[in-house]
């Protein structure tokens, strides 16, 4: 749906540069909810505004739909940008007008008659849960609801991409829930491809398919959010997990002491687990299996999308080479296994 | 002066100023005349100041019509009027009063100087109520694929409203000053009264008269302006 390949961004000239995006390449699927996830100033915001050449990208093509969005003259650039939605964090509404003028606002861009408009107004508010709010100003509603009316806004055209920038940033944990829901249900009602940004991995672990991480002004990592999650493969990467998912383990652990030989070696290691495997008693068929036994010292587990995630921290007990057997068996059962500490250390 | 509420006008003037008791009809008249000359300046220069706001705006960098040398030569125009003291414009506005309206003398006349006086000031000051809304809007009205022309009717004009409706305030009651400067060089209205009467002739109770019919005015004004921002604030409350 979304091709970007080599852009760069460069703002203000020679002497003070500065670079928000360097060779950017992407992929985006049509009907996915991708993520990019990046600190502020990271260079996510201008990605995404390049998408609808809010910025004019210094290098590089950006194709949506098979249009080359950089090629596209005055005329086409305002067609397509009604085609693609977007939404803000601090929402954008127009004050000068009610909630139902609001969301009536691209039609009227558009064109579109006005009976014709009303009829979507009013279906667009009953998507979102607003229909009562029609007549109101948006001064007097909660943030939640206007990014309630922002999603309406942004889906009058019948976009085929919608671009959320920062969406949920400027909300509570439990309204940042609802809207993403609310995402989640247009994206699959609709097919709408979105394409969000965030630096709140909660964000991404609740609503992606797909996730970019971009740091430094080019992106580090790209992969279905469950790889990510489960091995990431770049520090950023990791420590945006370990803002949610508790990935440290307790140092009196760490400083316990492990023996490596004879019959009662000890073993720390880390047991990662996504989706199937987690539903399944693997630990304890190990423990039938082999002679070793397994103590539970720390664990998390979470909830990714439907399935579940998480980790245990186990220390094997038994003798050296029945634990390597135990540990093989573990990786071939598809689990991630990372030996964290050896006796002494 | 105190007792002028409540009492019959003309008695008034007759017993205070002996036989000028032609002075009521004289001050009301007036009165209309430095309102209409105010009312119809004060129009003019919003309908130039107010393009010429939305072309200062919207001709800056990174703007919808980012133009800098449009920008910058309308800008010095702006500086270069508005440094003119009154008294000076209105003088050097005589040959264009002239050309205008075919004479220089009078309430028709001065309201050319008194909105060539006002059209600078209008376009600053519109220029900072456009220049308060939020980028966020104008952005947002981009993503939706609004022509420039959409953003400037729709986004930053009704956006801006309530603030431009103070700034009428504001502007009119400078002009009520200005004309009064215009009546001492024969422009008419409450000005020409209290220069002629007030001060050639030594007639000081005329000149507290003007003084307060002034007040009264402006506080009529500003009370206006406060009113009718405050309903479209209220409004969208």
């Amino acid at each position: 749906m979304i091709e970007i390949s080599n852009l760069t961004k460069i703002y203000g000239s020679d002497p003070q540069e500065v670079t928000a995006l360097k060779e950017v390449s992407l992929s985006i699927r049509k009907g996915e909810i991708f993520g990019i996830i990046g600190l502020s100033g990271a260079g996510k915001s201008t990605l995404i505004r390049c998408i609808n050449m809010l910025e004019r990208p210094t290098q590089g093509t950006i194709m949506v739909d098979g249009q080359d969005v950089g090629s596209l003259n005055s005329l086409e650039l305002r067609q397509l940008r009604q085609k693609i939605g977007m939404i803000f964090q601090h929402f954008n509404l127009l004050s000068s007008r009610t909630v139902f003028e609001n969301v009536m606002f691209p039609l009227e861009i558009a064109a579109v008659p006005k009976n014709e408009a009303a009829q979507k107004v009013n279906a667009l508010l009953e998507l979102v849960g607003l229909t009562d709010k029609a007549q109101v100003y948006p001064e007097q509603l909660s943030g939640g609801q206007k990014q309630r009316v922002g999603i309406a806004r942004a889906l009058a055209n019948d976009p085929k991409v919608l671009l959320s920038d920062e969406a949920t940033s400027a909300l509570d944990p439990q309204t940042t829930r609802s809207i993403l829901g609310l995402l989640k249900d247009i994206n699959r009602q609709l097919g709408l491809t979105i394409v969000l940004i965030t630096h709140d991995m909660n964000v991404i672990k609740d609503a992606c398919d797909r996730v970019a991480v971009i740091d430094d002004s080019t992106i580090v990592e790209v992969g279905d959010v469950l790889n990510i999650f489960s091995n990431p493969g770049t520090p950023t990467s990791r420590s945006f997990i370990n803002s949610i998912v508790n990935r440290e383990i307790p140092a009196e652990i760490l400083q316990r002491q492990f023996i490596d030989h004879g019959l009662n070696s000890s073993r720390l290691i880390r047991v990662s687990f996504i989706g199937a495997s987690a539903g399944e008693p693997i630990i304890s068929s190990m423990v039938q299996k082999y002679a070793v036994a397994a103590n539970i010292l720390y664990g998390n587990i979470d909830q990714l999308k439907d399935i579940p995630f998480g980790n245990l921290t186990l220390e094997l007990i038994g003798p050296v080479e029945t634990i390597n057997e135990a540990l093989d068996f573990l990786r071939k059962c598809g689990l991630e296994i990372e030996v964290i500490n050896h006796a002494g250390n | 002066m105190l007792a002028i509420s409540g009492i019959d006008l003309a008695a008034f003037f007759a017993t205070y100023l002996g036989d000028y008791d032609w002075v009521p009809a004289a001050v009301l008249f007036a009165s209309w005349e430095t309102l209409y000359m105010v009312f119809l300046s004060t129009a003019v220069s919003y309908l130039v100041g107010m393009p010429l706001a939305i072309i200062l705006v919207t001709s800056e960098k990174g703007h919808i019509l980012e133009n800098l040398q449009l920008n910058q030569v309308l800008g010095s125009i702006v500086n270069a009027v508005r440094s003119l003291p009154f008294i000076i414009l209105l003088i050097l506005a005589i040959p264009f009063t002239r050309w205008v309206v075919g004479t220089s003398i009078g309430t028709v006349a001065s309201i050319v100087p008194l909105s060539l006086a006002a059209i600078p000031f209008v376009a600053r000051l519109v220029e900072t109520s456009l220049k308060e809304i939020d980028w966020g809007l104008i952005e947002a009205a981009l993503s939706m694929g609004a022509s420039n022309w959409q953003i400037i009717s729709k986004v930053l004009l009704p956006e801006a409203m309530p603030s431009v409706v103070l700034g009428v305030a504001i502007t009119a009651i400078n002009l009520v000053g200005y004309s009064a400067m215009a009546g001492v060089l024969g422009g008419g209205g409450l000005g020409t009264l209290a220069y002629y009467h007030g001060y050639m002739r030594y007639q000081t109770g005329i000149m507290w008269i003007t003084v307060i019919v002034l007040i009264v005015i402006v506080q009529g004004i500003q009370m206006l302006g406060d009113k009718a921002a405050g309903r479209i604030i209220n409004k969208r409350r």
